[in-house]
């Protein structure tokens, strides 16, 4: 069963078409991924699916539901989460308080419950808490729960980032370049990590990459586009093979003549 | 009392823990007894003060309230907002009429002020939730001007010479009728804007705040709705606004425009920005430096705004994050 479908998505900005009639799917519980060459639109895949960008055409399902056009908090709320490509930290703020931001779309306390530490407030609060540190204890952070986010290594940043997008109960995590800016090690501890969110949390992983290394050791099936448009899918082997893949990463023959 | 969740102060792990006075002031213990100490000293104030110290003192109180009030919007949600006074316009003129046109008990005015207040800051968060920074701040601008040209010709607010003859409280038939009275109104305020203004800080509510403040687009994908978000900062930080400006009415019994102009909601933001945004003990120092300063180089005569000045430029130069520490780790 598809847990994401998108049908004849298409986006452009004042005449400029960077997304034309794509079609594509995630099946719920795999692990799949979106490549491409350098501007090929993959970035701005992922804001259609969030929510940042609004399409031209084209409907996206999730879950059984269009959400084209949906609010992004509200897409979050449905069961979709993501990470950036740029890290986007609250950075000032400690580890733990920007994993529970991941929690705030999973609880209600409002200001007169603040206010006044109600019983159902003070629960809700504990509750936050009790599941962002198992969240960080997942991605292996716990012990680095009180400290100013931006103090930490590019890695373990990188970290938070997917503790508090986990912290979102999300049904699908959509990953945008997961590996960049890691060393050897630390995209084994990923690929390690990517099985496990998959195998122990049974959430599907949908994840944008450059690091062809990673893409084709972990997933299950592979989106090609270029300029837009899908130009091949299927499982590493055949993407491998593909004959329009090798053109659109390495040029056609004739492209070096001249 | 104690919080479970958010007190990094209870982590005793060492090495996050800053030195110095601020490290001191980590442990929850030790802040309950500074606390507690100032507190008393607050209330100890009028046995030794006259009638001029008390009367500054009440106005430190009030702008306490009226800057933590501001600090919700600029300091927690980053929110620029040049035009606080309008709410504080607000909250006096709601309590003004009402009981000198209308002859309604001081107490019932209150929650109709809140009302007003908050209604108020409904409409100026509405269609000011799309603009970012700069734009915020004149269409912020805009509005304080707004609501003070209308208190100044509407007929009902007494135009331009304002309101006279706000009846003073009374509270179990006892009138609320000196300034020492009035010192102790605002500082009970005051504890309860430092009270609100904690829990909320550290609260669901409040890290949303942080977070829209920190990152807007990052937080709206982490399932935040940051209209609804920033829309309960200027409803709140309205209603302090308006709470204040009802017992600034009654204690002046005569409001004018001129007492809500876009000055005053500079100097609020002054307290706010010089004691440092989004902490509490720094936007009290900040009110404290606000009203304290012009009244301790008054000798100066007409030199002191200028002193003022200068000192002001210089903790912005060399403290830009404002007088308070920031929390580091």
């Amino acid at each position: 069963m598809s847990l994401l479908e998108v049908n004849n998505l298409a986006l452009s900005f004042a005449g400029l078409h960077v997304i034309k009639a794509l079609d594509f799917n995630v099946e719920e519980g795999s692990i799949a991924s979106l490549i491409g060459p350098n501007g090929a639109g993959k970035t701005s895949i992922f804001n259609c699916l969030t929510g940042f960008y609004k399409p031209t055409a084209g409907e996206i399902v999730f879950n059984g539901k269009s959400i084209t056009r949906r609010k992004p908090h509200k897409i979050t709320r449905l069961g979709m989460a993501r990470t950036f490509q740029n890290l986007r930290l609250f950075k000032s703020m400690t580890v733990l308080e920007n994993v529970m931001s991941g929690m705030h779309c999973r609880s209600s306390a409002g200001p007169i419950g603040a206010i006044f530490r109600t019983d159902f407030q003070q629960k809700e609060e504990a509750r936050i808490n009790e599941f962002c540190e198992t969240c960080l204890d997942f991605v292996g952070l716990l012990e680095a729960k009180d400290r100013v986010a931006s103090n930490l290594a590019y890695g373990d940043q990188r970290r938070v980032e997917w503790a508090r997008a986990l912290a979102t109960q999300p049904k699908l995590l959509l990953l945008d370049e997961p590996a960049a800016g890691l060393n050897h090690d630390e995209k084994q501890q990923l690929i390690e990590l990517i099985n496990r969110i998959r195998d122990q949390l049974n959430i599907t992983i949908f994840l944008i990459e450059h690091d062809m290394g990673l893409v084709m050791k972990v997933s299950e099936k592979i989106t090609v586009i270029d300029y837009g448009e899908k130009i091949a899918q299927g499982n590493a082997e055949e993407i491998q093979n593909n004959q329009k893949v090798i053109e659109a990463y390495l040029g056609k023959e004739e492209d070096e003549i001249v | 009392m104690v919080n479970p969740i958010n007190t990094p102060s209870t982590d005793i792990s060492g090495q996050d823990n800053p030195g110095g006075l601020s490290g001191w002031l980590q442990p929850q213990k030790n802040r309950m007894f500074i606390l507690m100490t100032l507190a008393a000293i607050a209330m100890f104030i009028p046995l030794v003060s006259n009638n001029y110290g008390l009367e500054i003192m009440t106005n430190v109180w009030f702008y306490v309230v009226l800057c933590l009030g501001l600090n919700i919007v600029v300091g927690y949600a980053g929110l620029l907002d040049l035009g606080y006074a309008a709410f504080f316009a607000v909250g006096a003129y709601t309590t003004g009429i009402l009981t000198s046109q209308f002859g309604v008990n001081f107490w019932l005015t209150i929650p109709v002020a809140v009302c007003v207040s908050a209604c108020a800051g409904f409409i100026i968060g509405g269609p000011t939730l799309r603009l970012r920074s700069d734009y915020l701040a004149i269409v912020t601008l805009g509005f304080g001007e707004i609501v003070r040209l209308i208190a100044r010709n509407l007929e009902i607010t007494g135009g331009a010479s304002g309101l006279i003859g706000i009846e003073r409280p009374t509270i179990f038939g006892f009138q609320l009728s000196q300034i020492v009275h009035f010192y102790y109104v605002f500082l009970i305020l005051a504890i309860l804007a430092c009270f609100v203004s904690y829990r909320l800080q550290h609260s669901r509510l409040g890290r949303a705040w942080q977070y829209v403040r920190e990152d807007e687009d990052a937080a709206e994908a982490m399932g935040i709705n940051r209209v609804a978000v920033k829309l309960y900062a200027y409803v709140i930080g309205a209603i302090f606004g308006g709470v204040a400006g009802c017992f600034f009415a009654a204690k002046m019994t005569a409001i004018s425009p001129e007492t809500f102009m876009f000055q005053q909601s500079v100097l609020i933001l002054l307290g706010v920005v010089l004691g440092g945004m989004g902490k509490i003990p720094g936007v009290i120092i900040g009110a404290f430096a606000l009203v304290l300063f012009p009244e301790v180089f008054r000798d100066l005569g007409s030199m002191r705004m200028l002193v003022f000045a200068i000192v002001m430029l210089i903790i912005m130069l060399y403290r830009p994050e404002g007088i308070w520490p920031a929390k580091k780790s």
